[in-house]
């Protein structure tokens, strides 16, 4: 048998990988409304890498003799109080919401996965401890927890990743903890425990590749949520300082001429509209094309 | 032939909210190197915790366990990872004892990995092929997926799996019950191939009497966590001596015409495992009961020169 | 002459889906007398239970079509009915029992209410009435008609099992078209299962469509034999003729692949391959590529079925004299 396969073109091994990432972009394609969602965040995606590119760096440039102007061939989308650009401010603010946003669920996610893997591979007596820690988390409505991590540690993009991070933390522990409570009794774990593999071994590649779908789609929904958190604690001053551009700080400037000048307020709100409902979408359709147990 | 792996009045319990699952109740047996013994019983007999706790996939809570001749019940850490190089398990579902997410060829690898077998790239590339040509698995399907692949090609991929840190010892635990007919004889002349060129001993667990038959030298019985009779293959099929295992084979669907088959049906079902107490555990549904059999637990004893039965009135029940 | 209860003519039921058509059913024939068993054999992907999904209209549509064929039951073309018609059929006329007693029944109803239910869905009576023949009907399957307003998971899967065939029998149907009732039981629950429906079935004189891959089974309780392989009917006949003239060869070959209860043989002769894809089936006959007695006449056109004896017709344009057992 040995020469047998000496001859055996052992490259055949390497053949043709089959994709299941094939399967998985088809079925996402056909989702309308993830497709569009898709579309919207590549958008975004595309002014945050750069807004230089598509509205200049005039973010900042102040034209008090032309304040609160509205559209017009200049000034596509207006100006602002202090007479600066509105469609610039809301290019580089996508920036500020995606950075800080991905920074903060890329934290919460790393955290969390963790936490929820050991938590829900081991389960008993961990399992209660992590979860009863991961419970007070959750307890404290994000907003609130934005605010007292800021006042307590002072306005900055770190901090505010910080905030939103530790937020955004308790969802995805607790969406890993389930798919791993379901994966961790399957006979293939067994098999793996039968074969040798020790637990970390079994962690990373048996239990987590097999518990990716909820977590992925726990990113997209965790990024709308997160752009929220970032327009809220802008809007009430506790977000990025002045004069970053970022659409819940626009929208509190516009609060006091909302009935004369509606349009700095309506700008920044439907971009982050936009953006929540685009990631929201993505994230659903995401979702359906992620389930490999479609049976045919 | 030496005794490759003995067991000794081996426990397995479980603690539920309701008491203790006699899952594995005071089992005994040998089985010599190169032959295999078959464990037959119906669902909630213990059978599949029996090969989980022989092979130490789970602990046991009384009893011992020797291989080669070494007490094993206890071992752990890197005596046990050294243990598992020689005990293997194939699992019954070829869908869900193999991970969705790695191809066949990953699959048949992680043995390898694990244990560090090979030097290289290469040479573990070359062990993945030589194994896979062992199970009869084209090397075209290396990239493969399971869902991709039927369930017959499924368990080879468990076969191969098994057989790639060449153990002496596999517990099998229903490889076979969940492929077509057609398959199932395939996988089974697959695994009486193997036995006979590496000198494999088997623990083959099936609830399938014409299937154990066929495969097993030995044949142990067991109902509710007890073994009620052993035998070898060939004696156990020309006369079983325990109601139970009287009933079981009689209830077996045979493909051949007969005029009037006589049935031994058994009453009622199957009852529960917790909390058993001293009382033969058939003494509910047996048709031969007697007020010995509700107060005390019938020994295995040998009835019949290497027929073993654990019955109070086997004599008299058989005429013997 | 005996009484025709079902009989299937030519029936095709394709699944489309946008990736492919799977041909499932590839136009089979079938008689069942009054009275008879039939038992339909074959193999995981053979085309069994869309067959019996196929009679009682309930093919999942989309992406399941009848693409063409007729089924007469009782005189009257089951095609060519209304889904109102259809409804008052099943249950009634002709019911079904699945092979998975434990996802059969509906965990938040009582086991009573959901045989009273299909009780009610096809006769006019009153509540109470309902639930006396309720009662009656567990008991005539074996269970305590006290037990009526216990929940399914209270019963192990074997009473499950009796409570479904309860549920399936409830009104009286003339055909009972029962999918692999026993593969999912323990043997010893198999064979009270087998008995009970022996007994069922002469006691209210129906006739039954037996789907199982075991010949076992058959042998004892079907009248007649279809087997089925990639869709379509390869080899039809009695008892008698199935098990000991078996022609054609992948009968044969599943005979050779069931281990000997009787006597313990070195080694099993197994069919080589795999069954095709039925999204991909080859030209000529399906068995084409696994048969040990295949020539190049069998991979193209139609292959005829023949009637090598009264009553026994067999799909092969090849049969040697290697039948006989």
């Amino acid at each position: 048998m040995a020469e047998k396969i000496e001859k055996t073109n052992i490259e055949s091994i390497k053949v043709a990988k089959h994709s299941q990432l094939r399967d998985i972009i088809h079925r996402f394609a056909k989702n309308k409304a993830a497709v569009l969602g898709f579309v919207i965040i590549v958008i975004f995606v595309i002014c945050a890498l750069f807004p230089a590119q598509i509205a200049g760096t005039g973010y900042k440039v102040q034209d008090l003799k032309n304040r609160y102007q509205p559209s017009s061939s200049e000034h596509i989308l207006g100006t602002d109080e202090l007479g600066r650009d509105m469609f610039t401010r809301i290019v580089w603010g996508s920036r500020t919401s995606l950075s800080i946003g991905m920074l903060a669920i890329l934290m919460a996610c790393v955290l969390g996965v963790t936490i929820g893997t050991i938590a829900g591979y081991y389960g008993n007596t961990v399992d209660n401890i992590l979860m009863r820690i991961i419970d007070v988390l959750m307890a404290v409505p994000n907003v609130l927890l934005g605010i007292s991590i800021v006042a307590a540690l002072g306005n900055s993009t770190n901090v505010l990743v910080l905030a939103i991070g530790l937020g955004s933390m308790p969802a995805f522990a607790r969406v890993t903890r389930s798919a791993v409570i379901m994966v961790r009794d399957m006979e293939y774990i067994e098999a793996a425990r039968a074969t040798g593999a020790s637990d970390a071994r079994i962690m990373w590649k048996y239990i987590l590749p097999n518990s990716l779908a909820p977590i992925i789609v726990q990113v997209s929904m965790g990024l709308a949520t997160s752009i929220l958190t970032i327009s809220g604690l802008s809007f009430i001053g506790l977000g990025v300082p002045a004069p970053t551009p970022e659409w819940g700080s626009m929208l509190s400037s516009g609060r006091a001429v909302i009935r004369d000048y509606p349009h700095i307020i309506l700008y920044p709100g439907i971009a982050i509209m936009l953006s929540v409902f685009a990631f929201n979408l993505f994230g659903d359709g995401l979702r359906d094309a992620l389930d490999p147990r479609l049976k045919s | 032939m030496a005794t490759l792996v003995e067991v000794k009045n081996l426990k397995k319990y479980f603690k539920t909210p309701r008491g203790y699952l006699h899952a594995v109740d005071d089992i005994s047996f040998k089985i010599e190197q190169g032959t295999t013994l078959g464990v037959v019983g119906e669902s909630g007999c213990g059978k599949s915790t029996l090969g989980r706790t022989v092979i130490r996939l789970l602990d046991r809570t009384s009893g011992e366990i020797y291989f080669e001749g070494k007490d094993i019940s206890d071992v752990k850490g890197a005596q046990l990872k050294a243990l598992r190089e020689d005990m293997q398990m194939i699992f019954q579902d070829p869908f869900s004892s193999l991970n969705p997410r790695m191809s066949v060829s990953q699959l048949i690898a992680e043995p390898l990995l694990i244990y560090k077998k090979c030097a290289n790239k290469e040479e573990l590339n070359n062990q993945i092929a030589k194994l896979m040509d062992t199970v009869g698995l084209a090397l075209r399907l290396a990239d493969d997926y399971p869902h991709e692949l039927d369930g017959g090609r499924r368990q080879r991929i468990g076969v191969a799996r098994a057989l790639a840190l060449s153990p002496k010892f596999i517990v099998c635990d229903e490889p076979v019950s969940a492929l077509d007919v057609s398959i199932q004889a395939q996988i089974i002349n697959l695994m009486q191939d193997l036995q006979e060129e590496h000198g494999l001993t088997y623990m083959f667990i099936t609830h399938d009497m014409s299937v154990v038959r066929h495969v097993s030298d030995d044949i142990l019985v067991m109902y509710l966590g007890s073994m009620v009779e052993f035998a070898d293959s060939e004696e156990m099929f020309q006369r079983q001596l325990h109601p139970y295992t009287q009933a079981l084979l009689a209830a077996v669907p045979i493909p051949i015409i007969v005029a009037n088959k006589e049935r031994i049906l058994i009453k009622g079902e199957i009852t529960s495992p917790i909390n058993l107490g001293n009382e033969c555990r058939f003494a509910k549904r047996c048709p031969f009961v007697k007020e010995k059999c509700l107060h005390e637990i019938p020994p295995l004893l040998e009835a019949v020169p290497g027929h073993f039965v654990a019955c109070h009135y086997v004599k008299e029940i058989n005429h013997l | 002459m005996q009484d025709v209860i079902l009989e299937i003519k030519d029936l095709t039921i394709y699944y489309e889906t946008d990736k492919e058509t799977v041909k499932a059913v590839n136009g089979i024939n079938l008689i069942i007398n009054k009275g008879e068993t039939l038992g339909l054999v074959g193999e995981t992907g053979a085309g069994k239970t869309t067959t019996a999904l196929g009679i009682l209209r309930l093919v999942p549509d989309p992406p399941g079509k009848i693409i063409s064929g007729e089924i007469w039951y009782k005189g009257e073309n089951l095609l060519t009915k209304t889904e109102d018609e259809m409804r008052k059929i099943r249950g009634h006329e002709i019911s079904m029992i699945f092979q998975d007693p434990m996802t059969a029944l509906n965990p938040v109803l009582t086991v009573g209410e959901q045989i009273s239910e299909a009780i009610l869905l096809h006769q006019d009576i009153s509540k109470k009435d309902a639930m006396i023949k309720t009662m009656e009907m567990m008991e005539l399957v074996g269970i305590e008609g006290i037990r009526h307003s216990e929940y399914p998971h209270q019963f192990s899967g074997g009473m499950k099992q009796r409570i479904v065939i309860a549920i399936a029998l409830a009104c009286d149907p003339s055909l009972l078209l029962a999918d692999e009732p026993t593969t999912a039981l323990d043997v010893t629950i198999q064979a009270q299962v087998i008995d009970l429906i022996q007994n069922l079935k002469k006691k209210m004189n129906m006739s039954m469509l037996l789907i199982t891959h075991d010949l076992g089974v058959v042998a004892e309780i079907c009248d007649k034999v279809a087997i089925i392989y990639g869709g379509q009917i390869v080899e039809f006949g009695d008892l008698e003729q199935i098990f000991n003239h078996t022609k054609h060869p992948y009968t044969i070959g599943l005979f050779g692949s069931i281990p000997n209860f009787k006597k313990k043989s070195h080694r099993l002769k197994p069919i080589n391959g795999l069954m095709p894809d039925p999204a991909n089936l080859p030209d000529g006959c399906t068995f084409a590529d696994r048969c040990p007695n295949v020539t190049e006449h069998c991979r193209s056109g139609m292959i005829e079925t023949i009637e090598v004896e009264p009553g026994h017709f067999v799909k092969c344009i090849n049969l040697l004299e290697s039948g006989d057992r």
